[in-house]
């Protein structure tokens, strides 16, 4: 057998169901793994009591003959989910020692669902960032290297801390938030499977607000088959989440597996981007190729409004931030900066030292936008432009069952790179966005490596509440790439 | 006639349209759980949502929208099958979340009216523009301390209506009674308790001047009145400033102005307690709200009969004068009590009773319709003592003071202290003897033609039995003996 680190969640899940291993060995070499790469800087706050005690918990259901669906997994939650009695920062110096009375309804599911808390993973503060260099709590290092290079690569963002945790075996999966691209985009970057499900699949009540109307969680993990039982036990109607949807959830693992024989796949052509990196065109024909062998057709499609997704997101998102993050004023909870003076001052100090620039920028531009006389020009227009987006996709679906794009323009960047230009690191989003602005389901799974060896991830888009058809394709995409290859800095 | 204001150049007619904060009566708050109660201790009212804690969610309260609907029906207005939430952003210490949810662009109700009672007894339409749904701010509390603000969220949260009127109000005495008829409906309703003591219905009062048969000019807003009567203050002084500006060669600049009423004037509002560019956008918390035709209908169906229609049927029915049936039903249990009381009796007598003696107690005691020291059926078996003859229309006035005092029910009262009316025909013209005999003088007179002294004569004898004479037999031994 494998090291405990490093098993699948589908096979951790066999190995305790068949008493192969305790849940407490699990989180003991999970908690020991974190311990040992902590210069990844994966998570902000680790709960080893807290882990320990869930996993003792677990091992006397198993031993019951009651366990639940993910008993004894050992998790990481991204800290922009709240969880009662364990800080939640969203890495900002503003909610640095916030501890919420609350459980968010995601982790409150797959705690009732019998996971083992391993602790909070690190992020772009406020999720806002593709690198995971705006955290408060310094940035994190992907595991991965570039061969013959020593340097530090970021892992993506925002949910970096997630995805570097999940490919290092620090966890067996992670709980993660996608805004424009923040679980499919650090998946890539680090060479695993990331599913943002459709906009309403999972409850939005508890978790960090950045962009409501975008905001939707979803898991990291190592495999399709394990972000698809990840995703299962993430999911359902929760009427404290207005825009939460009351449909169905289905076996997504019973989807993984069925093929694809018969399926349409779309690639469309606006992906194409100019001076896109030849290997990544290359990848993105191997994907095609591979799903053409699986039995699916591949067909042509035109998404024609693509090249406006990533500005009407930069105007929608920060809007809605601004207005999201105007209840850190500094009076109710979280940091509080008295300089004297009136309330204004006391606005001033707080946000001012407590919000990180990238934070201070987008709520600069979100305000900008919603400012009379701007409205209508930037985020009037933006809604606009965001239905002629969700029309492109209403057409596409009435030829094709699912889409396939490359997840990203490149492979994981250094740290320092990129920066010198936020637009540069907003490019980042540029396949991913979409999807977000049409409240779609997308998932991103590593096919291949670049030249310098890191990981590359195709993207598969589905229609709303189809996450089976994602699924579906993902699955073919990774039994057909085979990708076996593991990054440098990690346990087991 | 229409109401002006006489300037130095000549007269000025007002043009008002007010914006009511009608607190809507809920067990718990727009959109989170927590209570609404008036009067509980600081912050123990507020839950997550209220306080804007991080990854909190606003959910509608279903019950707060019925309300909004029964109130957009019972001022006749169009109910907007599809709204929608926007968020008013602005920073301030008692607005937890950074912004108000309001309806800014697509309201529940739409055009609708109020038709108001002016003192001449004529009447006016009013146009309401609109009512929305949206979130009242906590309160801070500046005095509490020398140099902090304390800050109570009991209030953030809580269910308002925004009712807006059309600016076709002419006069201070016409915003009273629009204030007074909207609060009436609002009250008949149930949607709105209508408690301005307690803040549960505040104006904001737009204001402008101009001269007969001008266009309109420009108009400042006087926010936060929280009394009718300081509401129609506030009109007069806003508009005597006004045209004091105007007269004097100056232009009236819009903004926004409080009303003091120690001074009896408005003052504008410091620049940090307005000037705000909102950003309204659409809630992406909230899905838009729409409405099934079959709930507005079914909330339709199950709506009270409002005061307009209830004091036509008290005319039409009871026979009532216009004047009386508008009294009566100025609250839904004055209308009630009456109700009970006139049915099955004569009803201008139940109204003179409830109007006079019944009022009369109650104002005497302090009390009010709802706990009135006499319930609506004892003063019914009161009128059916009288109806009966067991007693007369005089010692009812006794019995009822009695009742008053001791709750007691009429009959009983009758039965001890003898009151029952005297018909024995031998015990009258023995009390008709006596008088006659004790005043044998005025009978000389009424009889050399003094018809006058007969009322005399009537008096007196009630006198001796101690009031309890039946008048009709008293008149007949009366006219009797005198012949």
């Amino acid at each position: 057998m494998n090291a405990p680190t490093g098993l699948t969640l589908a096979e951790a899940r066999a190995a305790l169901a068949a008493k192969r291993i305790s849940a407490r060995e699990l989180a003991e070499a999970h908690l020991a793994a974190i311990e040992k790469l902590n210069n990844l800087n994966a998570f902000i706050t680790v709960t080893p009591e807290r882990a320990l005690a869930d996993a003792t918990a677990a091992d006397a259901r198993i031993a019951r003959g009651e366990a639940r669906p993910l008993e004894g997994i050992p998790l990481a939650i991204k800290d922009l989910f709240c969880t009662t009695g364990i800080r939640s920062t969203a890495a900002s110096r503003i909610l640095g020692t916030f501890i919420p009375p609350y459980e968010s309804t995601v982790s409150a599911r797959l705690w009732a669902a019998g996971a083992v808390c391993l602790g909070k993973t690190n992020l772009d503060e406020f999720a806002m960032g593709s690198s995971n260099t705006t955290s408060a709590f310094g940035n994190v290092v992907n595991p991965w290297r570039r061969r013959g290079d020593n340097r530090d690569l970021v892992p993506g963002g925002s949910s970096g801390g997630s995805a570097a945790a999940v490919a290092a075996r620090l966890c067996l999966g992670a709980t993660a938030t996608d805004t424009g691209g923040s679980i499919r985009q650090p998946a890539a970057f680090t060479g695993t499977v990331g599913i943002k499900p459709t906009y309403g699949r999972c409850s939005r009540w508890g978790i960090v607000a950045f962009a409501s109307s975008l905001d939707q969680a979803g898991p990291i993990a190592r495999t399709v088959r394990d972000a698809a039982i990840l995703l299962r036990e993430m999911s359902g109607h929760d009427p404290k989440d207005s825009t939460s949807a009351d449909v169905p959830v289905p076996d997504f693992e019973a989807a993984v597996g069925q093929g694809v024989k018969g399926l349409r796949i779309g690639v469309p052509k606006e992906y194409r981007l100019d001076g896109m990196a030849p290997e990544i065109e290359a990848l993105w024909q191997q994907g095609i190729a591979w799903l053409k062998d699986a039995g699916a057709t591949i067909h042509d499609i035109s998404l024609p409004h693509t090249r406006y997704a990533l500005p009407t997101y930069y105007i929608v998102a920060p809007a809605e931030a601004s207005s999201n993050l105007a209840r850190y004023d500094g009076v109710r909870y979280g940091l509080r900066v008295e300089e004297g003076g009136d309330l204004d001052d006391l606005y001033e100090a707080t946000r001012g030292a407590g919000f990180g620039a990238e934070v201070r920028r987008r709520i600069l531009i979100g305000t900008y936008v919603l400012s009379a006389g701007y409205y209508d020009a930037y985020y009037l227009k933006a809604q606009k432009v965001r239905a002629l987006i969700q029309r492109d996709f209403d057409e596409a679906w009435r030829s094709v069952d699912a889409i396939l794009t490359p997840a990203t323009p490149s492979s994981a960047f250094a740290i320092g790179e990129k920066q010198d230009d936020p637009v540069t690191m907003y490019l980042n989003d540029v396949f991913t966005v979409p999807a977000n602005l049409a409240g779609l389901p997308g998932i991103s799974v590593p096919s291949g490596l670049d030249a310098s060896g890191l990981p590359l991830g195709l993207q598969v888009l589905g229609r709303a509440f189809d996450e089976e058809t994602v699924f579906r394709v993902a699955a073919a995409i990774e039994a057909a790439a085979g990708f076996d290859a593991l990054p440098q800095l990690r346990a087991a | 006639m229409t109401y002006t204001l006489e300037g130095r150049t000549g007269p000025w007619e007002i043009v008002c349209g007010l914006e009511v904060h009608a607190q809507v009566v809920s067990k718990a708050k727009l959109f989170s759980g927590a209570a609404t109660a008036f009067g509980a201790a600081p912050n123990t009212q507020v839950s997550f949502v209220d306080a804007a804690f991080p990854g909190m969610l606003p959910v509608i309260n279903r019950e707060c929208v019925a309300q909004a609907i029964r109130t957009g029906l019972g001022l006749n207005a169009e109910i907007n099958l599809w709204s929608r939430f926007d968020r008013k952003n602005y920073f301030y210490a008692d607005l937890p979340a950074g912004y108000q949810i309001s309806q800014y662009q697509h309201p529940i109700v739409g055009k609708g009216e109020i038709v108001i009672d002016l003192a001449d007894g004529s009447t006016r339409t009013i146009g309401i523009t609109r009512l929305h749904l949206e979130q009242d701010a906590g309160k801070s509390l500046h005095d509490q301390h020398p140099t902090k603000s304390f800050i109570d969220l009991n209030r953030a949260g809580v269910a308002l209506m925004e009712i807006v009127s059309e600016p076709d109000i002419r006069s201070p005495e016409e915003a009273g009674a629009y204030i007074a008829k909207l609060r009436q409906i609002l009250r008949y309703l149930g949607t709105c308790d209508g408690n301005m003591e307690e803040g549960s219905l505040r104006a904001d009062v737009n204001v402008s001047v101009r001269r007969p048969g001008e266009m309109y000019r420009t108009r400042c807003e006087v926010k936060n009145v929280n009394s009718i009567r300081f509401v129609m203050q506030a009109i007069e002084a806003e508009a005597r400033r006004q045209i004091e500006v105007w007269e004097s060669g100056g232009e009236v600049q819009q903004e926004t102005r409080l009303f003091d009423p120690n001074r009896g004037l408005t003052r504008p509002m410091r620049s940090k307690e307005h000037a705000h560019d909102y950003r309204y956008f659409p809630d992406p918390d909230l899905l838009p709200l729409e409405l099934d035709p079959a709930w507005v209908a079914e909330l339709k169906a199950g709506l009270p009969e409002l005061p307009d229609a209830k004091a036509a049927r008290f005319q039409r029915d009871y026979g009532l004068s216009a004047y009386d049936a508008r009294v009566l039903v100025a609250e839904q249990a004055t209308a009630d009590y009456y109700e009970s009381v006139a049915k099955g009796r004569d009803p201008k007598q139940a109204a003179n009773w409830v109007m006079g003696d019944l009022f009369a107690a109650l104002n005497r005691t302090g009390r009010g319709i709802a706990d009135s020291p006499v319930p609506a059926a004892s003063l019914g078996r009161l009128l059916d003592l009288i109806a009966d003859d067991t007693i007369s229309g005089r010692i009812a006035k006794q019995v009822f003071e009695e009742m008053v005092d001791t709750g007691a029910d009429p009959a009983a009262i009758v039965e001890a202290k003898g009151l029952r009316q005297v018909k024995d025909t031998g015990a009258i013209d023995e009390a008709v003897a006596r008088v006659l005999a004790a005043n044998a003088d005025k009978v000389a007179e009424y009889r050399s033609g003094k018809d006058k002294l007969f009322g005399f004569f009537v008096g007196q004898v009630m006198k001796a039995m101690a009031g309890k004479g039946n008048p009709a037999l008293v008149n007949e031994a009366l006219k009797r003996a005198l012949s």
